[in-house]
């Protein structure tokens, strides 16, 4: 297998639950249990009423591109290869999340477009959210 | 009116003018602008008890620490406030609100740094801190340019701004940096120019993008009171704000909802001025996109219309919205982080001082500074009478 260059992420205390999750293949996020506000990335309390009775949702994984951009240029190991789309998804349950939109040509991404999120394989502890246009194998 | 109107002046500015600074070091930039501008005020280091900057490139180290101890200082009054571009704008709003509390009385806010001569790519570097939040943003390869992108395309989508109404914005810019003779750049280019360069990162092409320049520069605050006894026409602090709202494009509102809107509302209600009391503005212009969220957030046009705004060169020489006058970030300098540029120009034009880049008759300036990812926005209203 290609060796991984791009940042891994650093596993913490607040992020741990979601990095397993994705290990698992689960896309979890935040959800309060005093006001049920749901949010990302995970913070030590609810942002909305401030209660620190959180819970954890496993989210659909589907949502829509809130925006996108093809970045041509990235100096960086990893990205340094060829265009890829850097977005930011729309979760249904609300929350936005940075990402990439893979599984099909740049040109074909737009804002509003209905994705669904995959799992990429990372290393044993975690793997990384991506979304791919819903509907596509 | 606010607390701060009129009660304090920039009497003292200096800009190191060369965006290929090949023979001088950060540091020495910041000490070269300092002298220059307390000669520019008629004062010396001595008079300095208040230092302001935002950082050292390269360093994770306390600029309001080290600066000083390289200038042979020490000031009993400092901050060092990094939002990005936009700090150097804040620091002459926070350094009024001192001095008018009495807390100094004298404040040198400086400026330096070598991106050009040491080879940085500023804008299309991946982002390598690996501290939380940026663990959920940094694996999918986001870049400064990518994040002012993502901001155009949402732009585009929901007002139907073209590629060649955020050009107008490059190509009214470089008719300013053709009056400028230490612009980086300052042959015309034209809105084809623009769509025809290459796309770093979609719809942003290059042209849309800032400069990457060495450069410098250094301002001095005061008192009113102290600004009549001094060499230079002294140029009022009328207003002042800043805001804050986001660091990461997961986490950012939408365009329509910038510090932009917050940081001018405050600064315009302190100095009791509207946008149409504005003769010159300098705008933060890291790309095309930022100056028109910037324009619809400070209340110069409607949110959604800054397209429209900036055709038919209305920001260039002659137009009817003078805007970044000396060529910008886009054409002029940026080294990084250009905030104290636009306070400069500000005061230049309000000197009267800019020969065929002179906006006539102008009383009232305006420079507003964004920074990090449309993260942060300082508003500055400066008057000459």
């Amino acid at each position: 297998m290609a060796e991984y260059l791009k940042p891994i992420p650093r596993i913490d205390v607040m992020s741990k639950t979601y990095w397993t999750g994705t290990a698992r293949r689960e896309l979890l996020i935040q959800e309060c249990r005093h006001c049920s506000h749901k949010q990302f990335y995970p913070r030590p309390f609810c942002l909305k009423c401030g209660s620190e009775n959180l819970g954890w949702l496993r989210a659909s994984g589907r949502g829509t591109v809130h925006t996108f951009t093809v970045i041509n240029r990235n100096l960086q190991p990893g990205f340094a290869e060829g265009p890829y789309v850097f977005a930011v998804v729309e979760l249904e349950e609300g929350p936005r999340m940075q990402t990439n939109i893979i599984d099909c040509k740049p040109e074909e991404v737009k804002i509003g477009m209905p994705v669904t999120v995959v799992f990429q394989p990372v290393n044993e502890n975690l793997a990384l959210p991506q979304f791919r246009p819903l509907g596509q194998k | 009116m606010g607390f701060i109107t009129r009660k304090t002046a920039i009497v003292g500015i200096a800009e190191l003018g060369e965006p290929r600074a090949t023979h001088k070091t950060q540091f020495q930039i910041h000490a070269e602008m300092a002298k220059k501008a307390l000669e520019d005020a008629g004062l010396t280091l001595k008079d300095v008890d208040a230092y302001f900057s935002s950082c050292i490139y390269g360093y994770s180290i306390m600029p309001a620490v080290i600066l000083p101890e390289y200038l042979g200082i020490r000031p009993t009054y400092v901050d060092s406030t990094d939002i990005g571009g936009a700090s150097f704008v804040a620091h002459v709003g926070h350094a009024a609100a001192a001095i008018a509390a009495g807390m100094c009385q004298v404040a040198l806010i400086t400026y330096g740094a070598t991106p050009w001569s040491s080879g940085q790519a500023i804008g299309t570097e991946g982002l390598v801190i690996s501290e939380p939040p940026y663990q959920f943003e940094l694996p999918y390869g986001p870049t400064v340019v990518g994040n002012y992108a993502l901001a155009a395309q949402r732009h585009a989508h929901l007002f139907g701004s073209t590629d060649a109404q955020r050009a107008e914005i490059s190509v009214a810019t470089r008719k300013w940096a053709t009056m400028n003779p230490n612009a980086m750049f300052r042959a015309p280019i034209t809105i084809n120019d623009v769509l025809k360069s290459r796309v770093v990162a979609s719809p942003l092409h290059v042209l849309e993008c800032c400069v990457i320049s060495d450069g410098g520069g250094a301002v001095v605050v005061t008192s009113a009171e102290q600004a009549k006894h001094l060499k230079q026409p002294p140029i009022y602090i009328l207003g002042a704000g800043e805001a804050v709202s986001h660091d990461t494009m997961s986490q950012m509102p939408d365009v329509t909802d910038l510090p932009a809107k917050y940081s001018g509302e405050k600064a315009f209600k302190m100095a009791g001025l509207k946008p149409q009391d504005v003769d010159v503005a300098e705008l933060y212009d890291s790309f095309t996109i930022t100056v028109m969220v910037a324009l619809e957030g400070l209340g110069f046009c409607p949110v959604g219309e800054s397209g429209n705004f900036v055709s038919e060169q209305r920001t260039a020489p002659g137009g009817a919205f003078p805007m970044n006058t000396d060529g910008g970030g886009l054409s002029s300098c940026h080294p990084g982080e250009r905030g104290i540029f636009l306070v400069i120009e500000a005061v230049r034009q309000l000197r009267g001082g800019r020969g065929p880049a002179q906006v006539p008759n102008a009383r009232v300036a305006l420079a507003h500074g964004t920074g990090g990812n449309l993260s942060s926005g300082a508003t500055l209203l400066l008057g000459n009478d």
